[in-house]
C-alpha cells in the first residue's frame, strides 16, 4: 500500500520535474532560434529531412482520405437528393479538421519520431557534450533547426493534404460517380470562406506543428542516454504530440467555430 | 555556399506548399469572387428578421450586391435593424423595396432588393424604409389551419 502510494507520488513529482523542463527547454530554443534563422541552411536541411520525406505519405493519405470521403458523403448525401453538397462536405471538412489533424499525426509517427531517434542517439552517444567542450551550444546548433524544421514543413503538409483530398474528392464525386461538376465546385466555392475557415485551418496547422516539434525535440534531448531509453522516448513522442494534437484541436474549434 | 540537390529539393516542397494553399483560397475558398472592396452602408427595419445571420448575401434581381454587415434589436420601438453593406457600384433608388427570402425550401435566408422609381439614389447612412418580413413557416401553417377551419361548415351546405 505505502509502495502504491510512494510510486504515484513519485511519478506526479517526475511529471511535474519533466513539464517545468519542457517549459523552460522551450524558451531557451525560442532565445536561441535566431543564430540558427541566421544559418539558414541547417534549417532547410531539417526542413528536406521532415517536410520533403513526408510529402508521399501525406499526398497518398490525403487523396485517400478525400475518395473516402467522397464516397461515403454521396451515400448519406443522395438519400436526400442534395448530391451537389459533396463538395461542400468534402472541402469543409478537409480544410476545418482532417487536413491539420490528420496530417499532424501523421507528421508527428513519420517526423517527430525521427527527430527525437536522431537526438536521442546523438545524446547517447555523447555527440551532444562533444559540442559543449567545443563551446558550440547543442540546443543552438541540434534542436532549435529541427524545432523551426518541423514549425515550417507542417503548414505547408497540412495544406497539401487539404488540397489533395478535395482533388480525391473530385476524382470519386465528379469523375467515378457523375456529380455535376459546376454544381460541386460552385456549391463549394460559394461555402467556404477564406478568413473563417481556410486560415483558421492554416492557425491550426502551425499550432500543430509547434507543439509536434517541441514535444519531439524535447524528447530526445530528455532521453536517457541508452538504446532502451531513446525508443522509449520515441515512443512518447508519438503518444504525446497524437494526444496534444486532438487535445489542441477540440479547444481551437472551441474557439474558432463557436459563432458559425 | 554552395547550392546543392537539397535546395532544389526543399524549393520544390515550399512552392508546392504554397501552391496548395492557393489552390485552396482560390479554387475551394472564394476569394477570387470578393472583390466588393468598396462598400457603403445603408440600413434597414424589419418587423422579424426570421433565422437571418450576418454575413448573408444581400442580392438585387437574383446578384449579389452586397453582404449583411450586422443585426440589432432596437429595444425602444421593437424592430431589428440590419446593416447591409451594398457594392458601391450599384444604385438602387430611395423607395427600394427590401424583402427577406429564403433559397429553395429549406435553404439559407437572404435578403433581397427590388428597385422603386425614385429618382433619388440611397446615400450611405440612408434607412430602406419599405421593408417585408421574413415568412415564418410555423405561422403560416396555423394561418391556414385557422382558415380551413373557419370555412369548413359553409362548404358542407
Amino acid at each position: 500500500m505505502l509502495e502504491l502510494v510512494r510510486s504515484l507520488g513519485r511519478r506526479v513529482d517526475d511529471g511535474v520535474w519533466r513539464l517545468g523542463f519542457a517549459a523552460r527547454f522551450f524558451v531557451v530554443t525560442l532565445a536561441l532560434s535566431g543564430s540558427a534563422l541566421r544559418r539558414f541552411p541547417l534549417v532547410v536541411r531539417e526542413i528536406y529531412f521532415t517536410g520533403v520525406l513526408s510529402l508521399i505519405i501525406i499526398v497518398v493519405s490525403g487523396l485517400f482520405v478525400g475518395m473516402v470521403l467522397g464516397l461515403q458523403g454521396y451515400d448519406t448525401l443522395q438519400r436526400y437528393g442534395s448530391e451537389e453538397a459533396l463538395g461542400v462536405l468534402v472541402s469543409l471538412s478537409l480544410v476545418r479538421e482532417l487536413g491539420p489533424v490528420v496530417a499532424g499525426l501523421l507528421f508527428a509517427s513519420r517526423a517527430g519520431s525521427a527527430i527525437t531517434a536522431e537526438i536521442g542517439l546523438m545524446k547517447a552517444t555523447e555527440q551532444l557534450s562533444a559540442m559543449e567542450m567545443m563551446a558550440v551550444n547543442p540546443i543552438a546548433r541540434v534542436v532549435a533547426p529541427r524545432f523551426w524544421g518541423g514549425v515550417i514543413s507542417m503548414p505547408l503538409l497540412a495544406a497539401m493534404f487539404s488540397a489533395m483530398g478535395v482533388f480525391g474528392g473530385y476524382l470519386v464525386g465528379v469523375v467515378l460517380i457523375g456529380v455535376d461538376e459546376g454544381q460541386f465546385w460552385s456549391q463549394m466555392q460559394s461555402a467556404v470562406d477564406f478568413r473563417e475557415d481556410i486560415l483558421n485551418g492554416v492557425i491550426k496547422s502551425v499550432v500543430f506543428g509547434v507543439a509536434v516539434s517541441v514535444i519531439a525535440v524535447f524528447e530526445g534531448y530528455d532521453a536517457p542516454p541508452t538504446a532502451e531509453g531513446v525508443s522509449g522516448a520515441t515512443t512518447r513522442t508519438v503518444v504525446t504530440s497524437s494526444l496534444a494534437i486532438l487535445a489542441l484541436d477540440f479547444m481551437l474549434t472551441a474557439f474558432m467555430f463557436r459563432g458559425a | 555556399m554552395s547550392r546543392s540537390a537539397l535546395d532544389l529539393w526543399v524549393g520544390f516542397f515550399v512552392a508546392a506548399g504554397f501552391a496548395a494553399l492557393l489552390f485552396l483560397a482560390l479554387k475551394v475558398g472564394n476569394l477570387s469572387a470578393v472583390n466588393m472592396s468598396d462598400t457603403y452602408t445603408v440600413k434597414a427595419r424589419f418587423d422579424n428578421i426570421g433565422g437571418l445571420k450576418v454575413r448573408a448575401p444581400v442580392k438585387s434581381a437574383g446578384v449579389v450586391v452586397g453582404r449583411i454587415e450586422s443585426i440589432r434589436f432596437d429595444p425602444t420601438e421593437y424592430f431589428a435593424e440590419v446593416a447591409l453593406a451594398l457594392d458601391e457600384r450599384y444604385r438602387f433608388p430611395r423607395d427600394t423595396f427590401a424583402t427577406i427570402n429564403t433559397s429553395g425550401l429549406l435553404g439559407e435566408q437572404y435578403i433581397s432588393l427590388e428597385p422603386g422609381g425614385d429618382a433619388k439614389m440611397l446615400e450611405a447612412g440612408n434607412v430602406i424604409k419599405k421593408t417585408q418580413s421574413a415568412v415564418v413557416l410555423e405561422k403560416l401553417i396555423g394561418q391556414f389551419l385557422f382558415n380551413k377551419a373557419a370555412e369548413g361548415p359553409e362548404q358542407k351546405k
